[in-house]
Formats: structure tokens, sequence, C-alpha cells
């Protein structure tokens, strides 16, 4: 038998069967483990799941020394950010002759240069640009953290409008992503980006304007949850307090303006127990604000609503009661017996039982973030450095416009409430799976695969063959094939699915050493053109595959 | 197997280009809303577009009440319109529209297609973007409760059973509901599935893997497992016929405006498919911006120009363009759109040169097929208004939608009430079916209390056609404070006492419904 007719069996009874998906997969089994220290098995599997989950995808490296550490280690190592603010965007935009700063020379930061409308786009794209760069490099919780954030102080860079705003609040979000929550709900309230994207700045005695003190209530401490009975009049006592706070566009700061001060006294309702917000004339009215802050913190409510939005974040959309009682209260409680430090709760959720339980693993879709920068660390995707600084934010505003358009613009969310997987009842994450963004994934991935995407005279494409050695078992076919599924798919797949992969690898033939000649050949002579190209054109197909497969958009 | 055949197997036979500006179109295919199309779907051509203004429209800036000037005037004086500049409406002097829609004012007084609903919302508004588009989209009986389905989502599902399982099929060849945009509406929402798919560009499909596996296990993980498989078979299946029909035609309108007009470029996109014989029953597209707390007009330059008077050119010239397309393509007389917005503004401007979130506004029905008319009167603007002050609902968002289901897609009254979860009263909307009494036949019915202002109780006189009668006071922000009546009352004047001693002072509306005939008015506690 040839070799081609024999591939063509395997492979046409294999992948000719049309897909009929019998599985009912209703997913009614959820974890019944709680909170308890997490005191199993620490394998391959184990040190996966918690990568992907705190980080943006894995290396294959990472992969190695995370596994060879134990739950603690690795969870304190994943958690132990830098906290020294990274250098700043800079002008990358100033190229050729082109988009000449008048106040910003090419290659330095603008994020303290005076406003100028003209360059107002082009400093956003910089600092989007920057912040793809910063996820792509990142190897701890942080930058994961800040787009957590980012999604509950949900701003718009494009409704700001003020690239400098548009920066601080970042700065902000990574300054505070694992410190205090009632400091950074207090420091959030008057960041300038924040006060130009929900009108705070226009906040006054005369004309006061709720929208920051409603989602002051609902989307960032509160919620809607049925136990989160603020009312109306709640929402205008807030903004009475609330007014005052203006932007300065000359020195790129908010301040307090007493004589926008409403200084009245802020009656709230019983769910706040009828408290009273006495109000202060001068500059003693901006205490108010702090005051609203620490009523709001008397609730309850407030810890369980954060805790839920971490559970869903970074485990699973679904909250059961089972999930209530034994991850999210106790989880709350320990928020609040810190004084809302975020870091105990993280340190607890990801050493516990519940985290690691089998059933908490491989259940969410990957968002456009998680998909894009993943696919980047994964397969270590070269960009340019920093030496070329106009290509390197170039390419990297390609993934961050890659990531837009499948529906997560980062700097621009959807609205204040940030992207509908991360809420919308009842299909959360199956949001960002849709006949338009699903196609769009799997084309990406079989792009930078297979021809790359060129752009200003930069390639950007997977080394399969530099992928490839890094595997362990590189030189067996069928060991190369498991190290890629564990690499890439949370899941394991059918025996079925690796047979066609490594008849894949083999192209037809029956025997390992086929493969394993050729890769020894091409590793002997790099210039071995011909086992070179045969290598990369097998494993282009292999890894495109595994791509495609549905498991691939798990996390 | 060649090599060629598995990359084929493989990849995109044309790599998929990752357009930067690229606009996602979505095709609902899987909703109880669809199923219950499906039945009638075989004897009704019907296609409805579903056209939503994100954000909260300011309702009183874009069908404006000529007869409540100068109380508008003093409510919102850094937004008014110049009375010189709105668009008259034929046959209704006192009603105009903003200055930017002389393609909608076009498609009123000329062409006879448009309906035009005053004050659309529901009592107890709620006022958050998130909510209130919730609300629209599921359509629940009270606005404090929560329905994770959408209303057309419950219409497909009843209509077409065991979706997904068996879909495609010769019957059902094309997809259910399609929306542009890239994320799928919550009004598409099954109960178990949402009834839609989503695509960008009808010319970019992707080969998908064929699934080896066929089963998935029974956790969380199999649950997401089996979702996106049946995304990649649904996309599959359905990816033909949508090309098919996409390019069997050309756009024949030359109308669209060649760009910065997103709505246009969506809806010109249904228009191709609809005429290109897809049979899904329908789209939903969208445009975004309307949420304008503060600069919605010009602080120079007049206030019809700005941010709001652009978003209206756009919609304006979206929707003329699309019917114009319709015409030349030969569709007019079954396409009909529904424009609508999660909630309105408040009567009374801010010192931004915006509106705060209101409660109802004005939604919009075109197509040749509707009743050219208006369907409500003018709201009442009390002559103080307070920064809380709404618009009082007239039209209830949710008999539009039983009103379509029946008018439209030729359900039942019972049907209708089934996916809608209550029976509502049906508005004249379109004019072509059945027994739809007259509405707002305001000289049948005298509604007014006296005194007014009043100090604790006032007198409330009303006539009746005799039935079924409702009189009901609102709070200004259109919490329902007191049912006054609500029984079968015999023809002719009554009178009620309303006593509002322990109610703080404000306006209040009062809202009469005999029939189909409604009508509003304010009184003020002093």
């Amino acid at each position: 038998m040839q070799r081609r007719d024999f591939f063509q069996q395997v492979s046409t009874a294999l992948l000719s069967s049309p897909p009929k998906p019998t599985g009912t997969g209703r997913g009614e089994a959820t974890p019944a483990t709680g909170l308890a220290k997490y005191s199993g098995n620490w394998g391959r599997a184990e040190t996966a799941h918690l990568l992907r989950r705190t980080l943006f995808g894995f290396k294959q490296s990472e992969l190695e020394a995370f596994s060879k550490m134990n739950v603690d280690t690795a969870v304190d190592a994943l958690l132990n950010i830098d906290t020294n603010p990274p250098s700043p965007p800079i002008n990358a935009y100033t190229s050729n002759g082109m988009n000449v700063d008048p106040d910003v020379p090419a290659g330095q930061t603008w994020v303290n240069a005076k406003i100028n409308p003209v360059f107002n786009n082009l400093r956003i794209q910089s600092v989007k640009a920057w912040w793809t760069g910063l996820k792509i490099e990142d190897t701890t919780i942080r930058e994961k953290l800040v787009l957590f954030w980012h999604n509950h102080f949900s701003t718009e860079s494009q409704v700001i409008n003020i690239p400098q705003f548009f920066y601080q609040n970042n700065a902000l979000l990574r300054k505070h992503c694992m410190g205090n929550f009632k400091t950074f709900v207090k420091e959030m309230t008057i960041d300038p980006g924040m006060l130009r994207y929900l009108n705070g700045y226009l906040n006054t005695k005369t004309a006061p304007d709720e929208n920051y003190a409603r989602e002051l209530q609902e989307l960032f401490t509160l919620g809607k949850g049925k136990d989160s009975q603020y009312t109306e009049d709640d929402v205008k006592a807030a903004a009475k307090v609330l007014t005052g706070w203006r932007v300065n566009n000359v020195n790129l700061s908010s301040y307090f303006d007493s004589n926008k001060h409403d200084t009245g006294d802020k009656q709230f309702s019983s769910f706040y127990n009828n408290a009273v917000i006495s109000g202060k004339t001068g500059a003693a009215g901006a205490d108010e604000t702090d005051e609203l802050v620490n009523l709001i913190f008397l609730q309850n409510e407030v810890a369980k609503f954060i805790c839920r939005k971490i559970y869903r974040f970074f485990l699973y959309h679904e909250i059961d009661s089972n999930v209530e009682t034994k991850v999210i209260e106790p989880l709350a409680d320990i928020f609040r017996n810190n004084n809302y430090e975020i870091k105990p709760v993280l340190e607890t959720l990801f050493k516990s039982e519940h985290f690691f339980d089998t059933l908490s693993m491989a259940c969410q879709i990957k968002s456009p973030v998680d998909f894009t920068i993943g696919f980047c660390r994964q397969f270590e995707l070269k960009f340019p450095d920093s030496s070329d600084y106009v290509k390197q934010y170039y390419e990297w505003n390609y993934v961050q416009a890659v990531s837009a358009v499948l529906q997560q613009d980062t700097g621009d969310p959807p609205n204040v409430a940030g992207w509908p997987a991360y809420y919308q009842v009842p299909m959360f994450n199956e949001t960002w799976i849709n006949s338009d963004t699903l196609p769009r994934r799997m084309g990406l991935a079989s792009l930078l695969i297979f021809t790359g995407y060129s752009r200003g005279g930069y390639l950007l494409i997977v080394d399969v063959l530099d992928f490839a050695s890094k595997m362990p078992n590189v030189q067996d076919p069928g060991k190369l094939v498991d190290d890629l599924l564990e690499m890439l798919l949370p899941l394991a797949v059918e025996q079925s699915v690796k047979d066609i992969l490594k008849a894949g690898l083999l192209n037809g033939q029956s025997m390992d050493y086929y493969w394993t000649d050729a890769w020894n050949a091409y590793v002997a002579n790099n210039n071995d053109t011909a086992n070179k190209n045969y290598c990369t054109a097998q494993l282009k197909l292999v890894i495109s595959y595994i791509l495609n497969l549905a498991e691939y958009q798990l996390s | 197997m060649k090599r060629r055949s598995f990359i084929k197997r493989t990849a995109p036979v044309t790599v998929l280009p990752v357009l930067i500006n690229g606009m996602s179109f979505k095709s609902y295919a899987n909703s109880p809303l669809l199923r219950l199309l499906g039945a009638k779907a075989e004897l009704n051509d019907k296609v409805l577009v579903l056209v939503q203004l994100n954000g909260g429209n300011d309702g009183l800036n874009t069908v404006i009440p000529l007869d409540q000037y100068t109380n508008l005037t003093a409510a919102r004086p850094n937004l008014i319109l110049d009375e010189n500049k709105v668009l008259k409406l034929k046959g209704f002097d006192q009603t105009c529209l903003h200055p930017s829609m002389t393609g909608l004012q076009n498609l009123f007084n000329n062409e006879s297609s448009l309906n035009i609903l005053q004050a659309v919302g529901y009592p107890s508004p709620n006022f958050s973007h998130f909510r209130a588009t919730d609300i629209w989209a599921t359509a629940p009986i009270a606005s404090n409760q929560y329905v994770t389905s959408g209303w057309a989502g419950r219409y497909l599902d009843d209509s077409y059973p065991g979706f997904p399982n068996g879909y495609p099929n010769s019957e059902h060849p094309d997809p259910l509901a399609l929306s542009i945009g890239g994320i799928v509406s919550q009004t598409f929402q099954g109960p178990s599935y949402n009834m839609g798919m989503a695509i960008s560009d009808p010319n970019n499909f992707y080969n998908f893997v064929d699934n080896v596996s066929t089963t998935v296990p029974d956790t969380p993980a199999g649950k997401e497992l089996a979702y996106l498989r049946l995304v990649a078979q649904q996309t599959d299946q359905y990816a033909e016929k949508i090309k098919d029909s996409y390019n069997s035609v050309k756009t024949l309108s030359t109308m669209y405006p060649a760009s910065g007009n997103s709505l246009a470029n969506q809806l010109k996109i249904v228009a191709r498919l609809i005429a290109g014989g897809l049979k899904t029953k329908i789209y939903l597209v969208s445009l975004g911006g309307f949420d304008t707390h503060s600069n919605q007009v010009n602080a120079t330059g007049g206030t019809e120009t700005g941010a709001h008077a652009n978003l209206w050119e756009n919609v304006s010239v979206g929707i003329s363009a699309f019917m114009d397309d319709c015409h030349k393509l030969g569709i007019s007389d079954k396409v009909a759109g529904l424009v609508y917005s999660e909630f309105g503004r408040r009567i009374a401007s801010n010192a931004s040169l915006g509106t705060d979130h209101g409660a109802g506004g004005p939604c919009m029905v075109f197509g040749t097929q509707v009743n050219n008319t208006i369907l409500g009167t003018n709201p009442s603007i009390p002559s103080t208004v307070n920064a809380a002050d709404n618009v009082p609902m007239q039209n209830d968002f949710r008999a539009i939608y039983s009103s379509i289901l029946q008018q439209w897609f030729g359900l039942t009254k019972a049907e209708a009430a089934g996916v809608l979860l209550a029976t509502y009263n049906t508005l004249p909307i379109f004019k072509t079916t059945g027994s739809v009494e007259k509405l707002n036949d305001s000289d049948l019915m005298v509604l007014e209390n006296y005194p007014n202002p009043f100090h604790s109780t006032t007198s409330i006189r009303f006539k009746t056609n005799g039935g079924y009668t409702q009189l009901k006071v609102y709070d200004a922000i259109g919490n329902e404070v007191k049912t006054l009546v609500d029984k079968n009352l015999g023809a002719g004047s009554h009178t009620v006492s309303f006593d509002a001693s322990s109610f703080p002072s404000g306006n209040y509306y009062y809202h009469l419904i005999n029939g189909n005939k409604h009508l509003n008015k304010v009184m003020v506690k002093n």
C-alpha cells in the first residue's frame, strides 16, 4: 500500500464523519469543595491550570519551572508582582518625518506633556500598544488583575479623550491591582479619567449629575443583587456628596472646588441605616467623599459582590448556592477581616481545594485578550525590541487590534458595565463566541502559523521548529503529540484525534522513525533544507489542527 | 490524502483577513421566539429589523412637542431647538422632528411609511443602562422581575421546536435571526441557547475542522465545549446560504453614505440578505453614542448641531437609504423596522449641555405597511420641572412587541401573550391586520382634575366608553403610586378622588386606559 493511500484511508475515516454533538454538556456537576488548602497531587495538569488562570497563557519553560514547585511556592511566585510602575508609554508615532510632536521628542514619554488634541488619537494608541506589551511580557498575575479591574472600573478612552488621563487611569489600576480595595475606590472616585468618563467633573451643587453616584453603587461596590437595596434617593444623595470635584487640564490632575460643592446635609435611606452625611464647607467638603465610601463599605454586600466578580473572572461564571456558601461567603469574610486587602483573597482562592477541583478546570472560554496574548506567549512570538520602538509599538498595536476585532478592545469596553461576557446571564463568556468571532479566532491562528502577519517590513509568525524543539520528547512523534496537546489544550482529547495528529507528523508513514530521522537530520544540520522543510510543513499542519479544535478555546 | 487536502481540512481555504474596522453580523438561529415564528413562518414572509439605539435617546429633542414649548424651553434652555428649524409632520402641526431627521420626515410626509409612538416605556422604570437594556430585551412582566430569555428568543423557541438539534433542515435552511455587530443580543436569547449567530462579512466564512469527538463530559468544561462545537457546526452549515443570498443581488440604492455611517452599512447588508432570499425572520442592527450626559448639542453654532444631531442624521439617512434600497430590490412590502432605545432622558437638561437618564421616549416603526400616524399625544411638560421629572409613559413597549407579533408575524393574541408572559393591549402599528380599535380618540375621552395645583386631595373626572377601565397615578420618576380604577365601568362620566396627603409635593401623572385608548395628564401637588 502506498503511504499516501494509507494516510487517506485513516484520515478519511476519521475526518469525514459530520459533527454530531451528542453529549448534553449540561455541566450540572459543580465543585463541592471549599476554600480548604489544596493538598492533592501537584502535577503538570495542576500547574497548567494555575498558570492558565493567573497568566495569559504560558510558555513551555514556565510549565517546567512551576511544575517543580508546590502549590504554596507557585501561587506565591505568581502573586509576587512588581510594585514599581513600569516605564510609561513613549512617542513611537513620530517616524520618517511624520507626526512630528512639537512637545515630545521621538522615543520620549508624552504622559506629562501638555494636552494637544492633534495627538490625542496617536497617544491613545500609544497607551494601548504599551499596555499590550506589558501583558505579553508579564510573568506574574499583575496584568491579568489590571484587566480584571479595568473591566470592573470600566472607562472608555474615546470618552475620556485625553490620553494623559487615560494613562493615569491605567496606572491607577496597576497601582492598586493587589492593594487595598477601599483605598482603590476612593482614589478611583477622584481619578481625572473617571471624573471625565462619568461626568463627575460636571457634578455641581447647581447641576448635580448622578452618573458616577449611580455607578459607584451599582457597578463598583454593591452591585444589583437582591441584597443591594440602595434607592434612587441614595443615588441623588451620593451625587450631592460628590459635587465639587473638577479636573485641571493644565497640571493634569483633579482638584476639589468648594464653591461647586453642595454643603447641605445628605440623607440616605434605611438601606444605609438612615445615615446622614453632614454638609461641610470649604476644603473639608472633599472629606465627604471619604465618608461616602466608608458608608458604602459598611455593607456586607460589598465584599460579596467583589468576591463573586473575582470568582467569575478567575474560576467560572456559574455561582450556585453551594459555591456561594462554601466559597463566596468565607472569601468575603476574609476580604472584610483584612480591611479589604485584595491579596489575602486571591491567595486563599488560588491555594484552595475548590480552585484545583477537576470540575473547576478547563471551563472558561478564553476572552479575546486571553486568546491573543496567550497565543503570543505560548508560541513566544518574537516582537521587535525597544531599540526599534516604532516597529515594536506597531506590532503591539496589531495584537491589540486583533483583540478588538474579537470584541475586546482594551481601553474601550462597550460601556460602563464592562464586557457582557463577565456579567450577562445566562451566557457569560459564551458571548465571546459566535459565528463571527469563532472563525476569526481560528483564522488568526492559522494566519500566524502558516503565512504570518507582515506589517511595516516586519513578519510576525510562529517559529514552529523552535516551538517544537522546546518539547521534551520532540523526536518521538507519539510523545511530541502528547506534549503539544498538554501545552495547548486544557482537556484531554480522544485517541482518534491523537492518531490523526501523529499521522500528520508522519505524513502517511507507519513507522515512527521517519519523523525521528527527519527531525534528527534537521537538528544535526540546520541547512538540510529538505528535512527542515518537511518538519516545518508537518508541524504547521499538526499545530494548526490543534488550534482549530474547540478545546483550544478553553482555559 | 494529499497535503493540500489536509490543509483544506485544517486551515481556512482563504485565510481570513483580520479587519480592523470589521463589522460583525449576527444571525440568530436558535431562540424560542424563532420557534413560534417557524410554524407561522411557512405562511408569512415578513421580516423584522430591530434598530437599537444604545445609551438612552433624548426623546424630547427627537420628537418635539410644539404645544409644550414654553414649559420645555424653561426646563431645558440650553438644549431647546429653534422652533423655526424643527421639521413639520403632515397632519400633525404640533408635533415635529429634530432638524437633522429630513429622511424620516420624508418617510412620514411623502412615503406614508413611518409610525411614531409617543412616550414608550413601562411602569417603575429603571435608570441603569445595564438593567434597562435587559428589560427591553427580555420583556419581563414587571421591571423588578428578572427573566433570562429574550422576547424574540422566546418567540423563536416556540416556533422552532428542538432547536438547535436538527437545524438547519430542509424546512428551515436559514438562520432564524441575524444581528449585525459583534455581540449576540440578549433579545434573541432562548431558554438555553441563543437563537442567533454573528458574521461580519457575508463573504468571509471559515471551514471548520470536523469534530472527531462527539461526546462531552457532564461537567462545566463539557458544557462550554459543547457550546463551542455547536457554534462551529452551525456557522459552517449556515455559511453557504448566507453567502449565496448576499451575492445573488447587488445594492441598488445610491443613498447610502460612502463612509462614516455604521448603521447604514449594517442596513445595507440586511437589504441584500433579504433580497437574496434568506428566510431569516429577525435582524438586529445597532448604533451607540446616545448616552448624552454632556455636549449633546454644540455650545456654539446652534442647538441643532452637535452629538445628538449627528446621531439622528445617521439614523435618518441610514433608514432612508435602506427603504430606498428595499423599494428598488422589490422587498419593501415584507420589511418593517422598529427603532428603540433602552430609555429616554430627563425633561430638564443639566449644566453640561446634556441630559441624564430618564424614563419613556418615542419609538418608530418604519415600512410601507405601517399606519402612517402618531400613536399617543405630545407629553405634558409641567410648568415647573424638577431635576428628577420624566416624561410619563403612554405606550408600553411590550404592547409594541405584542402588536408586532400579531400584526406582522401573524400570531394570535394568546400566542403573543405566551411569548410576552402576559397580555398587553394592541396598538394599530400596521395598517394590514384585523380589528384594532382606534387609539387615542381623545374626543371621546375626557380626563381632567380639579383643583390643580392641589394641596392634599383632588378630583379626577374622566369619560369612558364602557368596559374595562384603568386609572393610575404615577410620580414624576414613573413609579406607580396609586391605582384609582381597575374594573369594568359603564359608559359615561365618572369622578374619583385622589388623596395625596401622604405623598411628597411635586408633579404627578395620571393615566387612563379604556380598551385600547389611553390618555395622560399632569397635576401638581403643592
